[in-house]
């Protein structure tokens, strides 16, 4: 398992709960390994990322999908749905 | 100078002027298309007292970069500008702003249609509003993404 330094950032209500971000080190191969490793920290993680929750995520300022792969230095946003214009 | 295609600001933007500076005297162009969204004084039953915005500094403006470059791929046009607002708004305020131009009407409509339903479901941007019963988010619509798939886009944004 290659651990991997991730640059987590938070925007609104997901912010609001778990503040503006981290820099993590890891060994998840993915987003949804991602995810789960925040929830299984338990409280406030677990139910701001909650799976069921509208929580979207963009990987590198991309959306992307829970199967998206990480790499080394990624930077991973969590957030509510997007409601602009 | 070649003038950006998307800010991300907290000034309010003259319309006038950005289309201006978009058309720049370009004489191809014969149709000019734009929208202004504005702070409404009501939202889901209840009244809006002040808005705020907050966005994801550097994705914004790639996506936003993105979806013109998809405009450009779709539709015949010549060019075309966003400008959006973020920070604290009242009712009345404009929030944000498209522009299109091209030869003919239809392509600017299209393509202003295509930006704003892009926009409203893949644009890092999140709304707060003030009301009489506290401060809320505002939920996504499902109907924004239904209107993306009209072009053949998923948008699993709501």
């Amino acid at each position: 398992m290659t651990q991997k330094t991730i640059q987590i950032r938070y925007f609104a209500s997901v912010r609001e709960v778990l503040g503006s971000g981290e820099t993590l080190s890891t060994g998840a191969a993915t987003l949804q390994e991602l995810r789960d490793e925040l929830i299984a920290r338990g409280e406030p993680h677990a139910g701001a990322l909650a799976r069921g929750k509208a929580v979207r995520m963009a990987l590198d300022k991309v959306m992307s999908n829970e199967g998206a792969q990480l790499a080394d230095r990624s930077e991973v946003a969590f957030f509510p749905p997007v409601t602009g214009g | 100078m070649i003038s950006p295609r998307v800010s991300v600001q907290t000034e309010d933007f003259d319309l006038q002027r950005e289309i201006s500076a978009l058309h720049a005297d370009d004489r191809r162009v014969g149709a000019v298309c734009s929208f202004i969204g504005t702070v409404r004084d009501r939202n889901d039953g209840s009244d809006v007292a002040s808005m705020e915005l907050e966005h994801y500094p550097g994705m914004t403006e790639q996506s936003i970069e993105t979806m013109i470059d998809a405009a450009h791929a779709r539709f015949d046009i010549l060019g075309a500008r966003v400008v959006h607002r973020v920070g604290l708004l009242q009712p009345l305020d404009q929030i944000m702003m498209v522009a299109v131009i091209s030869a003919h009407r239809g392509q600017s409509f299209q393509a202003c249609e295509f930006l704003m339903d892009y926009l409203k479901t893949q644009a890092p941007f999140w709304k707060k509003e003030q009301t009489p019963e506290g401060a809320r988010w505002v939920d996504a619509r499902v109907a924004d993404d239904a209107a993306l798939s009209r072009w053949g886009i998923e948008a699993s944004n709501a």
